[in-house]
């Protein structure tokens, strides 16, 4: 039985097409990985299953219930972190915790905060606010905020971008251990295929929009706990990167060729001018390209 | 121009210097003539513009009042820090019904644009208008108040003038809160009042903070005219009794004590609006 289903979602803005007829079904406890170009709708995607947007046609389902708005039973780690700049990492993430937990007593849902900090290895940075953290430190806090509600499925929409190299090779790393800790349900949005195989048990490209779609699911067959050394070498994993790669690229390309664009050419012909006429004669009307059938010049 | 040392001292001095010295040659002197037995024949002011006293002579005929700051020799005769602090007595509660009133209704325009397109023609009719003009409709309404009348009409004037930058600025921080902040209160599924105690309003106050300043320093400008019409005890009111009772030599120093409370007043707002300006 599937956790989340996604059936013949679309959704334009505005007259534009973004995501058209998308199918998606997650199973419980899975780790799908949906990467796809920048603009194609990865955003509009994760919105629509968060509940944030609303699909113009088809259905998404959690546990075969109807999503018709957001809740804390699908934790959301956005793309641009979005803490709040006035709270430190322990008020962010207790506004969550005591807002979801409301019926706990303090003691526990302050014990349940710490946890999730620590979870992140944010322990020592309790107490700063996120002006005060590195873009990884916010990314963390943003991740511990989505954990700590105990949501069903956990929405990350491209967590790692905004950072460095390091950084998000550590990040990933540490996403990848919470996951085995939690077992939780994840659906990560990236723009990074290695990134996607390194984590997930299942890769979806989204291709190219507008008009973007889910293409064909790819399953990652290497058994955890996975070396990132390793992997680079691993037949599986290169053949994967390659159909994924060659996939995208493939519907960017379908897109472009579709682009017809009608030219008009001016309907004129040059004229000579070292043929020098006498102010007698009256001036003609210039050449049109459309009127002249054939030419012929005899030497 | 090269910077060098102590210049944030020494310009605004040398500055000050100039403006003084500008003052003191375009100022009156007083000058006696005497006949031959010394007794004095006629006395007259002359120079550019007699009738401006000059810097001694306003030292000289302000010194009792900076000297005993807070004298109290009659209603309309107490030290200048004395005055200073009625006037902002008066500006304080004046200003405080402006907030109370300001920030909930920039609140609603900035939520709603239904609001917004109700009273974004008054608030622009309204807004220019002078203190002067509102004074008079304060007494008006105040009329059946007695003793109170001046001081409310005084409070009615500060407050309907100051309030329209709260007012602005906090519906612009409103419509400035981002759709991120929004989204993280939809996700927690906040009720409506803690959307707004826990994500609107902190999001909104460098905006009303900016707003309070804006509006503090109108506040301030308000009160000269507010006690000139009402002939309310405090800076203005002092500055005009002494114009009308052809003592001239207090008006500067009145000019010169508004505008350095105000620039403190100022400064004050801005390290409060500092320390709120997150992110
Ligand atoms: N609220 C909106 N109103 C109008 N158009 C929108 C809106 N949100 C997204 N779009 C359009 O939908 C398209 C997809 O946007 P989306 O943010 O989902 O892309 P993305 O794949 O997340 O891109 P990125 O990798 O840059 O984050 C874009 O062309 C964007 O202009
Ligand atoms: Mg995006």
């Amino acid at each position: 039985m599937s956790l989340l289903e996604l059936n013949n979602v679309s959704k334009s803005f505005g007259g534009s097409c973004v995501l058209k007829d998308v199918n998606l079904s997650i199973a419980k406890g899975e780790f799908v990985a949906i990467v796809g170009f920048s603009g194609a709708g990865k955003t509009t995607l994760i919105s629509l299953i968060a509940g944030l947007l609303k699909a113009d046609s088809g259905t998404v389902t959690l546990n075969d219930k109807p999503v018709t708005g957001p809740g804390p039973d699908r934790g959301i780690v956005f793309q641009n972190y979005s803490l709040l700049p006035w709270l430190s990492v322990f008020e962010n993430i207790s506004l969550a915790v005591d807002q979801v937990f409301g019926d706990w007593d303090a003691a526990k849902r302050r014990a349940h905060v710490e946890h999730y900090i620590k979870m992140v290895n944010l322990t020592p940075a309790r107490d700063k606010r996120p002006s005060e953290l590195s873009g990884g430190m916010r990314q963390r806090v943003s991740v511990a905020r989505a954990l700590a509600m105990d949501p069903q499925i956990l929405l990350l929409d491209e967590p790692l971008s905004a950072l460095d190299a390091l950084t998000r090779a550590t990040l990933q790393d540490e996403i990848s251990r919470i996951r085995e800790e939690t077992h939780k349900t994840v659906v990560l949005i990236t723009n990074d295929p290695d990134e996607g195989i390194y984590l997930a048990d299942r890769i979806i490209p989204l291709t190219a929009g507008p008009g973007a779609t889910l293409g064909p699911s790819f399953t990652v067959d290497i058994p955890r706990p996975r070396d990132r050394k390793a992997i680079n070498h691993d037949a599986h994993f290169k053949q994967l990167r390659r159909d994924v790669t060659t996939f995208l690229l493939d519907s960017k390309h379908d897109q472009k060729t579709t682009v017809t664009r009608k030219l008009v050419l001016p309907d004129i012909e040059p004229e000579d001018l070292t043929v020098i006429r006498s102010f007698g004669e009256r001036r003609t009307a210039p050449k049109r390209s459309r009127e002249i059938q054939e030419e012929k010049i005899e030497v | 121009m090269k910077s060098f040392k102590c210049d944030w001292l020494i310009l605004p001095l040398l500055g000050a210097l100039i403006v003084i010295l500008g003052w003191h040659v375009l100022a009156g002197k007083k000058v006696v003539t005497k006949d031959a037995e010394g007794n004095v024949a006629s006395e007259e002011r002359k120079g550019a513009i007699p009738a401006l006293p000059n810097v001694v002579e306003t030292w000289e005929s302000s010194k009792p009042y900076i000297v005993e700051p807070f004298a109290k020799r009659g209603e309309l005769d107490q030290g200048i820090l004395r005055f200073t602090w009625l006037s902002l007595v008066l500006v304080a509660k004046g200003y405080l019904i402006a907030l109370v009133i300001g920030t909930p209704l920039g609140f609603m325009i900035g939520l709603s644009k239904f609001f917004t397109k109700m009273t974004d023609p008054i608030i622009q009719v309204l807004r220019p208008v002078s203190p002067l003009a509102w004074l008079p409709l304060g007494m008006v309404l105040f009329l059946d108040a007695g003793r109170n009348a001046s001081e409310l009409a005084a409070l009615f004037t500060i407050a309907v003038c100051s309030m329209w930058p709260t007012v602005l600025n906090t519906a612009v921080g409103v419509r400035a809160i981002p759709q991120d902040y929004l989204n993280v209160a939809k996700v927690l599924k906040l009720s409506r009042f803690k959307t707004l105690t826990k994500v609107m309003i902190p999001a909104t106050l460098p905006y009303m903070f900016t707003g309070f300043r804006l509006s503090l320093g109108i506040a301030w400008l308000v009160i000269v005219a507010a006690e000139m019409l009402t002939g309310r005890p405090g800076v203005g009111g002092f500055l005009w009794q002494q114009y009308n009772a052809l003592i001239y030599e207090q008006i500067i120093l009145c000019i010169l004590t508004i505008g350095i409370v105000g620039f403190i007043l100022d400064r004050l707002m801005s390290v409060v609006e500092r320390r709120f300006k997150t992110a």
